[in-house]
């Protein structure tokens, strides 16, 4: 009763957060990230010996506007999904944010305020799930599955069999454009994105305490987290930022048509889960995340120069996960239930 | 409790009725027996899958490759049949129950023995099902100009003044509402849903338990591959693309509870009429058709927030401070 409990007798939690542990190596190798850094290599060396044309830098460089913009949602995705939550909506906020950028744009609002459009679409379309979520006490993945068909379907009844078209240059400044020439914009807006979420998420108390959400909401609730009101906050940033995906992708194809985005929903969550980010929550890393997606984008890169048709990766990507989540299990031993 | 649940049932069906009802005021034709026998013919295969997804989601799980499931199942059997015309029916469509039900298993098999969570299979398993459609079929079109005639009739070929579909989602309809209701599998799904815990100490077996309702899922998914692929007469690699969520959309109107334990074979079947209903009404009192997927949602979302007032019941994701004392009450019933 006196004495208190070492934290390592305490098991009662899938995951535990503990003191800050000392650095070992063997630790370090076993972490899902480590795996990932080391996949990533073993891509990076594959492609560039059995390609030749791979290991040109500018090639490289474009090569991230593949993924850049599923990336940008991939990572509140992962702070989503370690507060056990989902959002099956992204695709169908993208869609909506870029038809109100082609209705704004169309009534005459400046190129300026184009981004402006996009993130107040998002940002509300985020507050409807995460309203619906937190004041009725709903599963996210119901809610956000209805919100997906509401969102798409009203961009589709405004934009009908149109496409809008016409955008400023502004926009494909920023979708198709390069800072100094050769880096892509998307891609240095990512790593400054993936920088703020990662100080968000493991620097901060914001942070720590969606951890403790996700490893236990009742005790996270108990010990005067409002949970509800992260959860709340949580949809509006991935609406938020799902309308800064659309911004961009918007600007990069220069139209908006009714099939954007189409089934992105479930490229970025798989990139975040092969980032390693629990599926139950309470676990994950930005790192691993940003890892994640950049294996996949090498992999899409060095198939499409050896000319293999973009679906074959969807078949290399699900048994990658399959793999990613049945092997440490299969590693442990079947569960004999 | 269970008086609840008959009761949303019924409001459900008196829903569809007075909708169907007030499309008629509108537009007299859609009442007219044509019209509805489309609409019961259109609804057959959403009925079918719906009924499987329940089970699937009476569990605690979901399963998001049907779809695709379907989608290989259909271009397997179209493949078949342009290459082996002179196979009948019956045997192609064993071949579809069997494919379904091997791409099932695969999943149930991950889920119920590798205790793996039952999103992220199935996320994988649908992306892989998807691309082997495309391997399979080198990205072409399987035509009607190959498929022989048998093999395209069926599902429309009437037989005692309806489809072939119908009967089919009829007999699928008695089979899960004998399995939900008389069987010990059934039983046990329920159980499993509600505590999975206390489930496995009474001694069910969980994982063989799970192994079969994907199986199950995937052996209806495989059947309406053929079915579709030969309704519509043509395969490709991206039929019912995004269907899996109509599927789960007509599950959660039908007021199954994705928190597992919850969800009665009738109201899968009234889900996915009110969804048939509202697809095939628009057109006739001429709403434009890119309306559909909006008021889709619209009657998703409506349908969860009315289902959750109803049942304060807590879910998976979310633990309102009550729960204690809720959990309590529930066992002592």
């Amino acid at each position: 009763m006196n004495a208190p409990l070492p934290a390592s007798d305490i098991t009662t939690s899938r995951y535990t957060i503990g003191e800050r542990k000392g650095f070992r190596f063997r630790e370090l190798m076993g972490r899902w990230e480590t795996l990932l850094g080391l996949l990533f290599i073993m891509v990076f060396i594959a492609n560039s010996v059995l390609l030749p044309n791979f290991f040109d830098f500018y090639n490289l460089a474009d090569s991230t506007f593949n993924f850049s913009e599923k990336a940008l949602i991939a990572l509140p995705m992962a702070l989503l999904i370690i507060c056990r939550e989902i959002d099956i909506s992204v695709s169908g906020i993208l869609a909506l944010s870029s038809v109100a950028m082609g209705l704004a744009n169309h009534y005459g609002v400046p190129p300026q305020g184009l981004l402006f459009v996009a993130l107040a679409t998002g940002t509300a379309c985020g507050f409807l799930n995460g309203f619906l979520v937190t004041r009725f006490a709903l599963p996210s993945i119901v809610v956000t599955i209805g919100s997906v068909s509401l969102f798409r379907g009203l961009s589709s009844v405004i934009l009908g069999d149109q496409a809008f078209t016409g955008y400023p240059q502004l926009l494909a400044d920023w979708g198709q454009g390069y800072f100094f020439e050769v880096i892509p914009r998307e891609f240095v807006v990512l790593i400054v994105f993936a920088i703020v979420f990662a100080v968000l998420l493991h620097a901060t108390r914001w942070g720590r305490r969606m951890f403790a959400i996700g490893n236990n909401p009742v005790a996270a609730q108990f010990s005067g987290i409002a949970v509800d009101r992260y959860r709340l906050a949580l949809f509006m940033l991935t609406g938020a930022m799902a309308g800064l995906a659309g911004y961009f992708l918007t600007g990069r194809i220069g139209s908006t048509r009714p099939n954007i985005a189409l089934g992105w929903e479930l490229e970025v969550i798989t990139m975040v889960i092969l980032g390693g980010v629990s599926i139950a929550g309470g676990a994950g890393s930005i790192g691993g995340v940003l890892l994640a997606v950049l294996t996949m984008g090498m992999v899409t890169y060095g198939l499409a120069l050896a000319n293999v048709p973009g679906i074959i990766m969807t078949i290399i990507v699900g048994v990658l996960l399959l793999i990613t989540i049945a092997l440490p299990r299969l590693l442990r031993g079947m569960n004999r239930a | 409790m269970r008086k609840s649940y008959k009761q949303r049932e019924t409001l459900l069906a008196l829903l569809i009725v007075v909708l169907i009802g007030l499309v008629g005021l509108r537009a007299p034709v859609f009442l007219s027996m044509s019209s509805m026998s489309n609409l019961l013919t259109d609804s057959t295969l959403l009925i079918m899958l719906a009924l499987t997804q329940m089970f699937v989601i009476v569990t605690r799980g979901i399963d998001l490759s049907v779809a695709s499931n379907l989608a290989l199942s259909g271009m397997m059997t179209a493949l078949l049949a342009a290459k082996f015309p002179q196979l009948s029916v019956a045997l192609i469509m064993l071949v579809a129950l069997g494919i379904g039900l091997f791409l099932g298993l695969i999943n149930g098999f991950l889920i119920g023995y590798l205790n793996l969570p039952p999103i992220v299979v199935t996320l994988g398993t649908m992306s892989v099902y998807r691309g082997m459609v495309f391997v399979l079929s080198g990205g072409a079109w399987v035509s009607s100009n190959r498929m022989s005639a048998a093999f395209i009739n069926f599902p429309l070929n009437h037989l005692l003044g309806v489809t072939h579909l119908v009967w089919l989602a009829v007999a699928a309809i008695l089979v899960t509402w004998f399995i939900a209701r008389y069987t010990r599998f059934g039983r046990d799904l329920y159980a499993i849903g509600n505590q999975p815990v206390a489930a496995r100490y009474v001694g069910i077996s969980t994982s063989q338990r799970l192994l079969w309702t994907y199986g199950l899922s995937g052996m209806m998914a495989g059947l309406c591959g053929y079915l579709w692929v030969a309704r519509y007469a043509v395969a490709y690699t991206e039929i019912a693309y995004g269907f899996e969520f109509t599927v789960i959309a007509a599950c959660v109107i039908g007021g199954v509870s994705i928190a597992g334990g919850v969800g009665t074979v009738a109201g899968a079947v009234l889900g996915a009429l009110f969804l048939s209903v509202i697809n095939n009404a628009l057109p006739i009192v001429k709403v434009s058709p890119f309306w559909q997927s909006a008021l889709t949602g619209i009657v998703i979302l409506s349908a969860v927030v009315i289902n959750a007032r109803g049942n304060k019941k807590t879910g998976r994701q979310i633990l309102p401070l009550h729960l204690v004392t809720s959990s309590v009450k529930r066992s002592a019933v």
